[in-house]
């Protein structure tokens, strides 16, 4: 069977003795070029992408005010803390790993930076400065555990899929521990007007203002208030762009693919990728961070990651539905910002067309398997 | 890295063989050591019946994980399928109470049909790995998700209730009492005097699990079937070659699996009479945890239940352990998140791997 | 003696299993040798010593007349010595011309700031390396999966051409190949025989070694049987030599 055996990451890829695939042989050995892509083969490529219109349309329909600009954003709002996991989970997928640890690394940095904020302001500390040492702290205390995943599959060459596992479970003892259970509350009030803030508000025909709400808005218009472009939004933006940066135009995502596709290749072709596995650990744990981070602000508590949150495996099959498979090898930023969408979309319309909510475990178990068969049917597209 | 004389070889590898074999019983014996001096009483026929009681789900998911794993697959779906026959079984048997039947049938045929259905989560499964190539991780995942869902839809918010007597009964008893110097009885707690102690001995669930275990170990160990499980999980293509039906084989593993969590189900809800969906949730990270600590290879083709039994108790030793103390279960993920690790490097030092080396 | 690259008396113990033992092999610039023997006859280890990945427990080995230490397969490398294995060693999932610069990728900059990948580069130089060695690959953005075996072990040369290999060892280069590929990569070896690179060949098939090299080297039992220059030989010696049923030697 041409997965390997739980497509998981092994270290010691299987003995690939005398597996050349010569399945597209054609007489004289000349490969099959590249034909100019027919629409069948376009449209199960980005099946995603069609999936996710379709979707977007159906809701509209079953779901009151589901296709507007205030509903629209509010999904990719809510959705801000899946896409930055599913960010680092690409990286890791790609290198032929799995982590299942990020939705409590981002548990564990939100509990700590919420926590130093928290001290921080019953200290009387002013606002801003609370907001930003927590932040940097939170950033850079969250490159412990991803550093521990990358030197245990690295060097000590345990599974990802162990040490990904252990360290969630310790990241979570540790997260409860801190927290005694609790929310951490009493923060910096600005924190949800940053989390929560949108770039341009527009009261039509009134006022137009950046960053804040017009003033002199009365309760009763607010209701009548436009706003456009979460401030989320625009941070998302940005770490994503740079993510998908990393991984198209930089030798550090060429090796990735690499290292995920064969490492044996990329050993001899003397990429270090002892190194360069500890470094995608690492980053995926630093986005993972930049979620927890972000959470506080989205929340304006610290709240941290329970045990049925299950981010992780969301996390995942948005970017196995985006393209990604967990042989690794193959997989992109933008399929999995496609595939954690169409989860975020799901939620949300199924919540405004009235269906119960748990419904959604049903749909993305029943997508995730569509996405694994389109994979295995063809595999050779990228 | 040149190999020297001999000798030195050989000792290394006892000695790496050893830890790597033994280990685990050390680690167990450290724990009740270590629980047993912090807390009065831990060493006690009690205490350790109840480790074994409130266990009964790790050994049972530990177990069904043994056999996917040792094919070379994973399970992770047991924690839901498990919450799904919670509360299918509770509202089938609250449904023929309901219906005006007995208790002891009402029961027996409430669980005899959730064993049944708790079928199809495995076979769903292992149709999807098989037969769809399905990477065992997602196919399990989605299963687990559907589950997860379908629990949901089922309990539609109510828990279950009005459940007979005798399933706590069952669910709650043991296998034999004694009144010391007076009585000895089966199933049914002797009425005695006041202040006079009753011993109980072995909770009637863990008879159960046990004999389940001890069936599905024999299989292992014994039989063609266990036997090609190992070849598959050594080598699936030496096996499809040798003519083993690998494909019906792995439906069968995976079904098997999925038996055992509803199994897992059935006795939660007499344990507490009561039917909830996401119930068997937190044994999964155990059940695999259980595996690993007692020996099997992620890759396949290793493992036993006796050694991942091993393991289920280590684990909820230390469950039960944490909780006689009053720790919070906070610290036990870190625990086991350690434990984890650290078996894994263990797992490095097995002779396989010294012969690596070169 | 000026060779290129000289294995002088090598022994190489596992255990007490003596793999090659006391084995001496030359090779010239532009030269093709074949090392050819039975299963175990020890032609993998020796080819191990010379590329690093085994250091041997007696004997030195020469590169262009200087002692050279070649511990590690970095070493070996950066010497010049360049091995293709049986597997390739390419990454299936990426397209030809990223394998052929793997691990060396060019970079251009960005908007004057950024370092990105300069693919356009790397695509002209890998159309350029393969035209000088003749061999023909539609699109360069097709992905090693979808290549032909013989294809995928012209990219594999041509990966280490690219590096300026000195001497390439080839291990069993046409295995599983078809007809006219395999042809095509003998021809491929004539070639850089041309350009002055020196071909180790390891392989089971005496025909390929008897159309392609200079020289031939058997070996038995970890020992160097008998060398034989290929014109002078004929294969019926050479397989009594693999065997063991000695003729008279010239």
């Amino acid at each position: 069977m041409p997965w390997d055996s739980r497509g998981l990451h092994t270290p010691h890829p299987p003995n690939s003795e005398g597996t050349r695939n010569y399945k597209t042989n054609t007489a004289m050995g000349e490969s099959i070029g590249k034909t100019r892509p027919q629409l069948i083969e376009v449209m199960t490529k980005n099946w995603a992408s069609f999936f996710l219109l379709i979707l977007l349309v159906v809701f509209s329909f079953t779901g009151k005010g589901f296709f507007s600009l205030a509903n629209l954003q509010t999904i990719v709002h809510l959705s801000t803390v899946l896409l930055l996991l599913a960010a680092a989970e690409t990286f890791v997928i790609i290198s032929g790993g799995i982590d299942l640890s990020v939705g409590m690394v981002m548990g564990f940095t939100t509990i700590i930076s919420s926590k130093i904020m928290q001290i921080m302001f019953k200290a009387e500390i002013a606002q801003g400065t609370c907001m930003l040492v927590g932040s940097v702290v939170g950033l850079v205390i969250c490159i412990v555990p991803g550093l521990i995943s990358g030197l245990l599959v690295a060097r000590y060459r345990v599974p990802s899929f162990i040490a990904t596992l252990g360290i969630w479970g310790v990241t979570f003892g540790v997260q409860l521990k801190i927290s005694g259970g609790y929310t951490i509350p009493f923060l910096p009030p600005k924190l949800v007007d940053i989390g929560n803030g949108f770039l341009i508000y527009v009261h039509p025909g009134k006022a137009l203002s950046f960053f804040k709400r017009p003033p002199g808005i009365e309760a009763t218009q607010i209701r009548e208030l436009i706003r456009i472009i979460p401030n989320s939004f625009v941070f998302l933006f940005v770490v994503l762009v740079v993510a998908w940066h990393l991984l198209r135009n930089t030798q550090f995502g060429q090796h990735t693919y690499a290292v995920g596709g064969s490492m044996d290749a990329a050993i001899r072709a003397g990429i270090d990728v002892r190194k360069h596995l500890v470094k995608i650990y690492v980053l995926s744990s630093f986005l993972a961070g930049l979620a927890g981070v972000f959470n506080v602000f989205q929340a304006g508590l610290g709240n941290f990651t329970r045990f049925s949150a299950m981010y992780e495996l969301f996390a995942i099959a948005g970017v196995i539905i985006g393209g990604a498979s967990l042989m690794g090898g193959k997989g992109r930023i933008f399929g999995s910002i496609i595939g954690v969408l169409i989860i975020g979309v799901l939620e949300i319309g199924l919540l405004t067309s009235g269906v119960e909510p748990f419904y959604r475990f049903i749909a993305v178990g029943v997508i995730l398997i569509v996405a694994v068969v389109i994979d295995q049917l063809f595999p050779d597209l990228f | 890295m040149a190999l020297r004389a001999d000798t030195t070889i050989t000792r290394r590898r006892t000695l790496y063989t050893f830890i790597g074999l033994y280990w685990a019983f050390f680690f167990l014996l450290l724990e009740f050591i270590f629980f047993s001096s912090v807390a009065r009483g831990f060493l006690s026929i009690r205490v350790i019946q109840n480790i074994l009681f409130f266990g009964t789900a790790i050994f049972l998911l530990g177990t069904a994980e043994t056999y996917v794993i040792i094919t070379g697959g994973i399970d992770l779906s047991v924690g839901f399928v498990m919450g799904f026959a919670t509360v299918l079984a509770a509202k089938l048997v609250a449904a023929f109470i309901g219906l005006g039947m007995g208790p002891a049938a009402s029961i027996a045929l409430g669980l005899g049909i959730t064993l049944i259905i708790g079928l199809i989560p495995g076979f769903i499964n292992g149709t999807l790995i098989a037969r769809l190539n399905v990477p065992p991780f997602i196919a399990t995942f989605a299963m687990f998700g559907i589950s997860h869902g379908v629990s949901e839809l089922l309990l539609g918010g109510v828990w279950a209730k009005n459940l007979p007597h005798l399933a706590n009964a069952i669910g709650n008893g043991y296998l034999l009492y004694v009144a010391p110097g007076k009585i000895i009885s089966f199933f049914q707690r002797p009425v005695v005097q006041r202040g006079q102690k009753v011993l109980e001995i072995i909770p009637n669930v863990v008879v159960i699990t046990f004999f389940f275990i001890a069936i599905v170990a024999f299989v292992l160990k014994r039989t063609k079937f266990g036997h090609h499980t190992y070849a598959i999980g050594g080598n699936m293509d030496a096996a499809v070659k040798a003519g083993i039906n690998v494909k019906w084989h792995l439906v069968r593993i995976y079904m098997l699996s999925s038996f055992l969590a509803t199994l897992a189900g059935t006795i939660y809800v007499l344990k507490y009479v009561t039917g909830k969906g996401d119930a068997g949730a937190p044994f999964l990270l155990d059940s695999i945890v259980a595996v690993v600590i007692g020996g099997a290879s992620l890759y396949g083709g290793k493992g036993t239940i006796g050694r991942t039994v091993l393991g289920c108790f280590i684990l909820a030793t230390l469950e039960t352990g944490l909780r006689v103390l009053g720790v919070s279960t906070f610290d036990k993920y870190i625990a086991v998140g350690v434990i984890l690790i650290v078996a894994v490097l263990i797992d490095q030092f097995s002779p396989e791997l010294v012969h690596k080396e070169d | 003696m000026g060779y290129l690259l000289e294995a002088r008396n090598i022994t190489k113990r596992f255990g007490g299993l003596v793999a090659v033992n006391n084995v001496s092999v030359g090779l010239n610039a532009g030269e093709v040798i074949g090392i050819v023997g039975d299963n175990g006859a020890g032609k993998s280890t020796l080819i191990k010593v010379i590329s690093g990945v085994h250091r041997p427990d007696e004997g030195q080995l020469f590169f262009m007349g200087q002692d050279a230490k070649i511990d590690t397969p970095m070493a070996a490398l950066k010497l010049g010595i360049e091995t293709i294995y049986q597997d390739l060693a390419l990454a299936e999932n990426m397209n030809v011309y990223s394998n052929i610069f793997l691990g060396r990728e060019k970079l251009k900059k960005f908007l004057g700031v950024l370092n990105v990948l300069d693919h356009e580069s790397m695509h002209g130089e890998s159309r350029k390396i393969l035209k000088s060695l003749e061999i023909e690959i539609p699109s360069l953005r097709n992905i090693i999966r979808v290549l032909s075996g013989g294809q995928r072990q012209a990219v594999a040369i041509s990966r280490s051409i690219y590096w300026d290999a000195r001497v390439l060892i080839m291990d069993e280069p046409t295995a599983g190949l078809a007809v006219a590929e395999q042809s095509k990569v003998l021809k491929l070896v004539n070639r850089l025989k041309a350009q002055g690179i020196g071909v180790i060949i390891i392989t089971h098939q005496l025909h390929d070694v008897f159309s392609v090299s200079d020289r031939l080297i058997v070996m038995r039992r970890g020992e160097n049987v008998g060398e034989r220059i290929t014109k002078q030989t004929s294969p019926d010696e050479i397989v009594s030599l693999i065997i063991g049923a000695e003729t008279v030697e010239t």
